[in-house]
């Protein structure tokens, strides 16, 4: 059972194909891992009747040579993401009954194409945290721990470690400020997030809907681009949703990186970063050249503006999107109300956690009347001076080399009495959210402690190839190969 | 521009969020606190930047304004927390 699971999507879409396993018995391995490895909290709650009708008709499918491109593989969803009859709850208890009518376009994709559903994985309440802990259902794991549970990271934090785990081959994500890659770094996996509009974000709970993008967790970089490929679509029901065409992905992943030009922004230099995350960082420049790449050295001089925009911009949409949380229409309703507003306000004070309300109140304070122009249109006009400096810098490079995470995985619970220590965890991945443009984690290094280290890389809006191109070669150079002590 | 307990009142209500009067103090620090990282912004020079509001590119696509989906009555009202009658039940808003 074991070698099933450490077998990557490719590996396991060619076993299947070739009938050395069973889509049914692929599934088992995975549920059983999920049983193994429940210590870990990454699943918030298993379908595995679902899972396994899903797998014996895969397999039908596949002895029928109709098999799909994720024909029979054991996919983790986000508890973001709505799955039709199957609760789910955002993590929040707001929504802990919520049962959804309907289908998510992502996930409705990945069942076309054939992926089996194991279950919903952990997340923070509404998306909004990097440690997973603002979960209603309690932090998920990261399976790297030693004696010290370690945070997976945020917000798909149960994603993370459940790829990590091996108790999914495939999860979804989302990122709106680095939700999948800092979680990906942290747990040592593949994490991407795509072009803003590549993934619709209909069926999605939402967060905050310029910067939400839905993305996969996976073990490598050709399971990343197999993956993305499944889940994008362009949606009518997403308005948003975009239609450049998907370029050559499977081409990218093999085309190497010679003569391309590799972005280094002097920016992401900051005071005070761990000396191991400086090391690796060079150690990506120099495996960068030697792939064949000119390294260029870039300015994207309103990086440090990033995370206060950010956290205007996104407690300012929260508060817009989560107005619906009512009490009347789906979710808890308190009792004992004195009239129609008392049960608005007592519902949501009992429902959203800390950290959701704090957002709220940001959020309306930064919408209110006076206070509008001073800090949303002002967090939006410094949102096109960073957009700028990406296409500056795209006009000269094909992709742009940044660390992941200013950190490996810190203990649970650790940085819970400052917001603002929260914040500063996402301060490499949020610019790309404000810029709309597509980024991916890949694991690199362990630090000194043993813990995984990722980069980071950047590419062009819609240029989902070049950065497919970078990140293999980054893959093959990096060479990780180590698994997580906790992985089933 | 400081945050203080009768502001925090004014957000929670305007907010629908009920703030106990024993979490005002503590909420509006922690709000201060945040804005006040925030006003960085304020170095930025913004004369003549139009603000982003969205990355698409693309202006938002029209569509027939015909009626695509519906008769769903039953799903629409499943999650809801009290219904009657194929309508969602609130507490009595009009005397």
């Amino acid at each position: 059972m074991t070698e099933l699971l450490s077998l990557s999507a490719t590996e396991a879409q060619q076993a299947l194909r070739q009938k050395e396993c069973s889509a049914v018995e692929l599934t088992t391995a995975y549920l059983g891992a999920i049983e193994q490895t429940a210590e870990l909290n990454n699943y918030v709650a298993v379908t595995a009747d679902k899972a396994l009708e899903m797998a014996a008709n895969s397999d039908q499918k596949i002895a029928a040579g109709t098999a799909g491109m994720l024909e029979g593989l054991p996919i983790g969803v986000k508890d973001l993401f709505c799955t039709q009859n199957v609760a789910t709850t955002a993590c929040s208890e707001i929504l802990r009954n919520f049962v959804p009518p309907y289908e998510s376009t992502v996930t409705a994709n990945l069942w076309q194409a054939g992926g089996v559903m194991l279950g919903k994985l952990n997340c923070d309440e509404f998306a909004m945290g990097s440690a997973n802990e603002t979960s209603c259902f309690g932090p998920a794991v990261n399976p790297w721990s030693a004696d010290t549970p370690l945070a997976a990271g945020g917000s798909s934090g149960g994603s993370a470690s459940a790829v990590a785990a091996h108790s999914a081959l495939l999860a979804t994500g989302t990122d709106t400020g680095g939700s999948i890659r800092q979680p990906a770094a942290f747990c040592g996996v593949v994490g991407m997030k795509p072009t803003y509009g590549r993934c619709s974000r209909w069926g999605i709970v939402a967060f905050a809907s310029s910067l939400d993008q839905a993305g996969p967790f996976t073990r490598t970089v050709a399971d990343s681009a197999l993956m993305f490929s499944a889940m994008a679509s362009h949606d009518p029901k997403d308005s948003t949703s975009a239609p450049e065409a998907m370029p050559d992905l499977s081409k990218a992943l093999s085309q190497g990186i010679k003569g391309m030009k590799i972005g280094i922004p002097a920016e992401y230099e900051m005071d005070g970063m761990d000396a191991e995350i400086v090391a690796l960082w060079q150690q990506g420049q120099n495996w960068m050249r030697e792939a064949g790449a000119e390294l260029v050295e870039i300015s994207l001089p309103h990086t440090k503006y990033a995370l206060p925009v950010y956290y205007i911009i996104a407690p300012a949409e929260a508060s817009s999107n989560l107005a619906r949380y009512d009490g009347v229409r789906y979710g808890v309703r308190s009792d004992d109300v004195q009239s129609l507003d008392d049960m608005y306000e007592k519902s949501r004070a009992a429902g959203f956690g800390e950290e959701v309300q704090r957002r709220i109140m940001i959020g309306t304070y930064a919408l209110s009347a006076g206070y509008y122009d001073a800090y949303y249109k002002k967090a939006q006009q410094v949102r096109r001076l960073i957009r700028q400096d990406f296409d500056t810098a795209f006009a000269s490079v094909d992709a742009i080399l940044t660390p992941a995470t200013p950190t490996a995985a810190f203990a649970l619970g650790q940085k819970q009495d400052d917001p603002l220590t929260m914040y500063l965890n996402d301060v490499f991945t949020v610019p790309a959210n404000l810029a709309g443009i597509p980024g991916i984690s890949v694991p690199a290094g362990l630090s000194k402690d043993g813990l995984p280290l990722g980069l980071q890389l950047l590419a062009g809006a819609f240029c989902e190839d070049k950065l497919y191109a970078t990140a293999a070669t980054l893959e093959s150079m990096a060479n990780f190969k180590t698994s997580a002590p906790k992985a089933a | 521009m400081s945050v203080d307990k009768d502001t925090v009142k004014k957000i929670g209500r305007l907010a629908r969020i009920h703030v106990p009067e024993q979490s005002q103090e503590q909420i509006a620090s922690e709000l201060n606190h945040i804005l006040s990282w925030v006003e960085q912004l304020g170095e930025v020079d913004t004369s003549n930047v139009e603000p982003l509001a969205s990355v698409t590119g693309h202006s938002l696509p029209m569509r027939s304004d015909v009626v695509t989906d519906g008769e769903k009555a039953d799903d629409v009202l499943k999650n809801a927390p009290q219904s009657a009658s194929g309508f969602f039940v609130v507490p009595k808003v009009v005397e």
